[in-house]
């Protein structure tokens, strides 16, 4: 027996005890009326059951048995054979033998004696041809080595309406191993011919796995009938022989400036077969990725990393390129903006070469600093033993997402918030072990760490399985300290968000590992100055999650550049969701009701004009950038936007910081200085400046109706 | 997660296993005895896949197919017959009104579950 619990088996022995009284009945209504369709349906039914399940659940004698019968049946019912005396005869009598097989009764000679006068009563060919299936999977097996596969993958046009969705499939080959995917959208037709659900797309996948290939195949069961698959071996080809060109250099007949002014004259193959219109832009991408494949050394399971040593370089050496890098950015950006005046054609292709080559060197020293937040997540398990350790619970500690890489910066910084939040998990989020075993819960408590990559951000989280946020507890404190009205209705979201309100604390004892109020809201301030976020998702009795929002890197953000008055402003694009123009009623109405209605929400405006003190005229037309943190959003009223920025950050000096507004400048291509302002800062501003306008306005309403009424 | 799973079948059984191999895994079930069941079921409810035997009395699977097709909700939905060995035409036919895949009896309960992996991952 192999199937689940016993109780399976249970079920299954009552079932065929009712199936078999069933097809009784219909086999004794049959010797009345032979041809009657419907009874000879429910006797192979019946059958089809008994067999099908009991395979199932490990009666396999009954399973084998049941399929003679059951074919002989399906004869039948096909209209092959007709339903004779003879034939119901045999089949009640092999009805008794199920019975008793399923009793656990063996007759080997019953049963062939059974099978053989089954026999002739069907025609030779049929019913024994088709056995069941009995042998097991094949044992898989052992992995290979990797090897490259090419493969073209052409799904049938209705694939999608039939319930396949193609990205798994294609997600399903990157789990095999290391997948290259080029998308050949050459097959979708124009706007007019296109059926919206049929698909179209070809793909060409490079895959390097060491699964074999029955796995690759085994991705497309059941889109692989209908689909052009074409699975190949990529032979590997050594490449040492020596090009033309080197032997002519290193012979001396030509000198190297000859050799590269010859191959510059030269166009690649692709090029030239692209503009003859041979082949498509994707599949010579496709091509060329096979080709680097084949020409990279396979791997050996034992030596991965042979070759590719590591060396340990001083922190500040590093943040001293990521430093000089910046600058070369900031250089590169005021010569792109000389030459593009230029009519020196020599010049420009230089600068176009250097604005190249900065970038790549700026992308790969990015890459130097990403380390993966593995390195963090491991420091857990020791401040998971320690903690539960002290407060006498058992949690169990599971992470995914080890490889995501984040700047280095960030990980350190990020160090001490989550340790706090870990903390917080098991001190508060957990039960104690009784209680969990009274609500029915796993013994330990679970936390569960996960770190992915979502764009230029990584989401961070922390998930635990305890008894979630007590929210009628955070409501009181919030109450009790004022934050929030009686009966206010808010968000479920703002609500938990008092949590980061500082000195907020529910626990109602102090214990040696958190509760004391402090903490939450320095882990927002940390989380903040990150330029990240912070949200948190809790159900009671199930469980919390906190779920961390960072950029990728801290030394250079994608800007929107704003003009308010003369001065430059930078602002991170990750937070700007829209801009809009500032309409004539809000510009006009200076009494305090800066509000913007934006498809029917309400946004609180802030005018850096006036926080700025700016005294140029305004421009005509105001915009609004409106900007967001976390759930809240404000507009920033600028006199000009004026556009993407790549914006390398430079931190203000220690005299500045106590500013408020700006988290660091940059240094545009013209060499002026652009501030960075700190959006969650301006946010918490626009939004206690909006409370403290909502309850002025009040009063001033009540003045207004007053003086109407006198 | 949270994936909900139709699985129609006119054996206890086969249902029982299912819907236990199922939500041991996580996903939420909802059971059906044969076609004209599911498709009440999948009126009143929703289901991100549909599991089918394909032989059961009053509408069988291939009807079921067939019909569960023309709604609109389930348009996309993937859907899974359970099918034997010797029932190669039947395959063809159920393959030809719009199903997703199959599953071939007698199964163990982690071919069925990597058949659903495959499509809710």
């Amino acid at each position: 027996m192999n199937a689940g619990p016993s109780s399976h088996a249970d079920v299954y022995l009552a079932e065929a005890e009712d199936l078999l009284a069933d097809m009784e009945a219909g086999l004794l209504d049959l010797e009345g009326n032979p041809r009657d369709a419907d009874q000879i349906n429910r006797v192979f039914r019946a059958l089809h059951t008994i067999k099908g399940s009991g395979a199932v659940f490990g009666f396999t004698q009954v399973a084998d048995f049941t399929h003679h019968v059951e074919s002989a049946f399906q004869r039948a019912r096909d209209g092959e054979i007709p339903v004779s005396p003879g034939l119901l005869e045999v089949t009640l009598a092999a009805l008794d033998h199920i019975r008793d097989l399923l009793d656990g009764k063996e007759d080997r000679a019953r049963e062939k004696s059974l099978l053989a006068r089954l026999a002739t009563h069907v025609p030779q060919g049929g019913a024994a041809s088709s056995r069941p299936d009995k042998k097991a999977k094949p044992p898989r097996p052992e992995p290979e080595s990797p090897r490259h596969w090419r493969i073209r993958l052409k799904l049938g046009p209705q694939v999608m309406a039939f319930g396949t969705n193609c990205l798994r499939l294609l997600d399903e080959l990157r789990a095999l191993g290391d997948a290259v995917i080029i998308a050949l959208p050459e097959g979708i037709p124009p706007l007019e011919h296109m059926d919206p659900v049929a698909c179209y797309m070809e793909w060409d996948i490079i895959l390097t796995t060491e699964q074999p290939r029955s796995a690759i195949e085994d991705v497309f069961m059941f889109v692989a009938e209908d689909a052009t698959i074409g699975i190949e071996p990529i032979a590997y080809e050594k490449d040492d022989s020596k090009r033309l060109g080197e032997i002519l250099v290193e012979r001396g007949d030509i000198d190297l400036d000859n050799l590269m002014g010859a191959l510059r004259q030269q166009r690649p193959v692709g090029e030239l077969l692209v503009q003859a219109g041979q082949v498509s832009p994707e599949k010579i991408v496709s091509a060329l990725v096979e080709q680097s494949k084949a020409r990279e050394e396979p791997k050996t399971p034992m030596g991965v990393d042979a070759g590719h040593g590591s060396l340990r370089v001083q922190a500040e050496r590093l943040d001293s390129l990521m430093d000089q890098v910046g600058e070369l950015v900031i250089a590169q950006a005021r010569l792109r903006q000389l030459v593009a005046d230029s009519e020196d054609l020599n010049l420009r292709a230089v600068a176009e070469e250097i604005e190249r080559l900065s970038s790549d060197l700026r992308e790969t020293t990015m890459g130097i600093r990403m380390v993966p937040i593995g390195t963090l997540f491991g420091r857990f398990r020791r401040v998971v033993r320690d903690v539960s350790r002290s407060l006498g619970k058992t949690v169990e500690l599971t992470m995914d997402g080890e490889d995501s890489e984040l700047d280095k910066t960030v990980i350190e910084r990020l160090n001490d918030p989550l340790v706090h939040l870990v903390r917080n998990c098991i001190d508060h989020g957990l039960e104690t072990t009784e209680e969990r075993v009274r609500e029915g819960k796993p013994e330990a408590g679970r936390v569960h760490l996960s770190a992915a990559h979502s764009g230029a951000q990584v989401l961070i989280s922390i998930t635990d399985d305890g008894r979630g946020m007590n929210r009628s507890a955070i409501r009181a404190k919030a109450e009790e300290r004022g934050l929030l009205a009686p009966d206010a209705q808010i968000p479920d979201g703002d609500l938990l968000a008092f949590v980061f309100h500082p000195g907020f604390s529910t626990a109602r004892e102090v214990s040696a590992v958190s509760g004391r109020g402090v903490g939450m809201d320095v882990v927002k301030r940390t989380i903040d100055a990150l330029r990240g976020t912070i949200e948190i998702g809790s159900t009671p009795g199930e469980g919390t999650t906190i779920t961390l929002k960072l950029p990728l890197t801290l030394a250079i953000i994608d800007g929107l550049l704003v003009r308010v008055g003369k001065g430059l402003y930078v602002l991170p694009l990750s937070t700007v969701e829209e801009c809009v123009e500032l309409s004539d009623d809000a510009r006009k109405d200076q009494r305090g009701c800066d509000f913007l209605n934006i498809r029917g929400a309400l946004v609180p405006f802030l005018r850096l004009r006036e926080r700025f003190k700016v005294s140029t005229p305004p421009d005509p037309f105001q915009k609004v950038v409106v900007v967001s943190s976390g759930t809240s959003r404000v507009g920033l009223v600028v006199d000009q936007v004026v556009g993407q920025h790549q914006t390398v950050i430079k931190s203000l000096g220690k005299l500045m910081a106590d500013v408020r507004e700006f988290s660091g400048a940059t240094i545009l291509g013209d060499g002026t200085v652009a501030l960075i302002m700190d959006v969650p800062r301006l946010i918490e501003m626009g939004q206690t400046g909006a409370d403290d306008r909502r309850l002025q306005s009040g009063v001033d309403d009540r003045h207004l109706i007053a003086g109407e009424t006198r | 997660m949270g994936k909900t799973i139709l699985t129609v079948d006119d054996s206890a059984s086969i249902r029982q296993m299912v819907a236990f191999t199922l939500e041991s895994a996580g996903y939420s079930v909802t059971t059906a005895v044969d076609g004209k069941d599911a498709l009440a079921k999948l009126g009143s409810g929703t289901a991100d896949m549909i599991i089918t035997d394909l032989n059961m009395p009053n509408m069988d699977g291939l009807q079921l197919i067939t019909e569960v097709r023309k709604l609109p909700a389930h348009k996309f939905s993937p859907i899974v017959f359970l099918t034997t060995e010797s029932e190669e035409s039947k395959k063809a036919q159920a393959k030809a009104a719009g199903a997703s895949g199959w599953i071939v009896k007698p199964f163990q309960q982690e071919q069925l579950l990597a058949v659903v992996k495959k499509f809710l991952g």
